[in-house]
């Protein structure tokens, strides 16, 4: 068997990280383990529970089912990649404390990664008032099981009405 | 759990995949969305020794538009044609089917080919391809050969697909009749999970509001998707009524000989089978009645 490393380049987060994995490394061992960026969390590691979502190239994917040497030459956004620079949480992040949208916060991350690429694309789409059918379908690959859904639904409605009023 | 131990080969032309297939033949697997294979790599039911990426071949992922068919790479991403119109427009139930595989997450990944080959006996896009007659392109270092969904599927995540090929683009036909309509519906524990029964349907009518044309077919309860030609033959002349498609439904459910498993009995399968059955004829007519 192969102990053959490879070369992975990976603009994470705005910032290119370079290092040698070997092919069964995944992108979220990669970034837990190599790059200490342990925000993104690992739970059932076969594409279930939507724990380890991260955005590649701006889509949200599970970085359990990719290996860490296709996403070079791609970019990856994190959870690490959401608040702003100076520490300050963005909309969403505020909306999910706002909501009480996390309780034991496992689900959180990917969560977060998944709901951020839902109202990316509903503001490119011009739709800035998305519907509850719409969110729920935004974030069913990702497991919760502590809120019962409604309070993080209830986020990412409220992160989605203030983006809307341009508080930020 | 962790993937064993592979070697990996990113590929930058289909010509280099079937390169690679000719000299590590069943040693290697082609790693397309991996929305599939991983998790199996992940449980070791997998363990290749080389697996050849074919994700950064922008050839793989074209997709274009002839008369009577619309032509995808293999490696098209499904929440691409979930969100292309103009394949809709042309051949709508790949919509309609998409809209119930997986999640946001694995369809940014997962191929459209993935599916195929993957043939899963609930997958949606396989039992699409049944109903659809889809062509599939297969290639080899030395040239390809088309086979139709029906004998490239030929058994529970088994395909006609040899260990020197692979799949390069399907052939989705577009029915040229202008009063087409089509439905898909599923019943599954959760919604995203793999379908316990599946049911498409796709119909033409005529002027007069008589059955032109149709195709109808299950997923999920026998080991590969089925299709019903005689039974959808009979349909054609007829304007049918709720009695007509509700007999014809039950008799495509009668056929049928689905196993009982963790998720369902063969008999409540066989009654899913039918009334999915029935609601697609149902709303495929519809659909083709009020195209104007």
């Amino acid at each position: 068997m192969s102990d053959t490393l490879y070369p992975v380049s990976v603009e994470v987060n705005g910032e290119t990280r370079s290092g040698h994995v070997p092919a069964r490394t995944s992108l979220v061992d990669w970034l837990r383990e190599h790059l200490n960026l342990t925000g993104t969390h690992i739970g059932c590691e076969h594409g279930v529970c939507g724990a380890c979502t991260v955005m590649l190239d701006g889509e949200p994917i599970r970085s359990c089912l990719i290996y860490a040497v296709q996403a070079d030459g791609h970019r990856v956004v994190t959870v690490e990649g959401l608040a702003h620079a100076d520490g300050r949480l963005s909309i969403l992040q505020d909306s999910f404390c706002e909501t009480h949208a996390l309780q034991c916060g496992y689900c959180t991350p990917g969560m977060l990664i998944a709901a951020q690429a839902f109202l990316d694309k509903a503001l490119l789409e011009r739709n800035p008032r998305p519907t509850e059918t719409q969110i729920r379908e935004a974030i069913s690959g990702n497991l919760c099981r502590c809120t019962g859904y409604q309070q993080i639904v209830d986020a990412i409605a409220l992160a989605a009405r203030r983006l809307a009023a341009g508080a930020e | 759990m962790k993937s064993p131990s592979f070697d990996y080969a990113r590929a930058r032309s289909t010509e280099e995949v079937c390169e690679l297939l000719a000299q590590h033949g069943d040693d290697a697997k082609i790693l397309a969305g991996g929305q599939s294979l991983v998790p199996m790599m992940a449980f070791r039911l997998l363990r290749p020794h080389w697996l050849i990426d074919i994700n950064e071949i922008p050839a793989l992922k074209s997709v274009s538009f002839e008369l009577d068919a619309v032509r995808i790479g293999a490696g098209t991403r499904q929440s691409t044609i979930l969100g292309d119109d103009a394949v809709a427009a042309r051949v709508p139930l790949l919509r309609q089917a998409l809209a119930y595989v997986g999640h946001a997450q694995t369809r940014n990944r997962g191929t459209i080919g993935g599916s195929l080959v993957q043939a899963d006996p609930s997958a949606e896009l396989s039992l699409v391809a049944r109903v659809l007659d889809a062509r599939l392109v297969l290639r080899t270092k030395s040239g390809t050969r088309t086979e139709p969904a029906a004998t490239f599927l030929c058994g529970p995540m088994t395909t006609s697909l040899r260990p020197d090929e692979i799949l390069e683009d399907i052939h989705w036909p577009i029915w040229r009749e202008r009063r087409t309509g089509s439905a898909f519906t599923e019943i599954s524990r959760r919604h995203g999970d793999f379908a316990i029964v599946a049911a498409a349907a796709q119909v033409a009518l005529d002027d007069e509001g008589c059955c032109a044309r149709a195709s109808f077919g299950v997923g999920g309860a026998s080991p590969v998707p089925v299709a019903f030609p005689a039974l959808a033959r009979s349909l054609i002349g007829n304007r049918p009524d709720q009695a007509m498609l509700r007999d014809i439904a039950h008799e495509a459910a009668a056929a049928l000989e689905p196993d009982s498993d963790t998720h369902a009995s063969a008999a409540y399968r066989r009654h899913l089978a039918g009334v999915l059955l029935r609601r697609v004829l149902q709303e495929a007519i519809k659909a083709a009645g009020t195209v104007q």
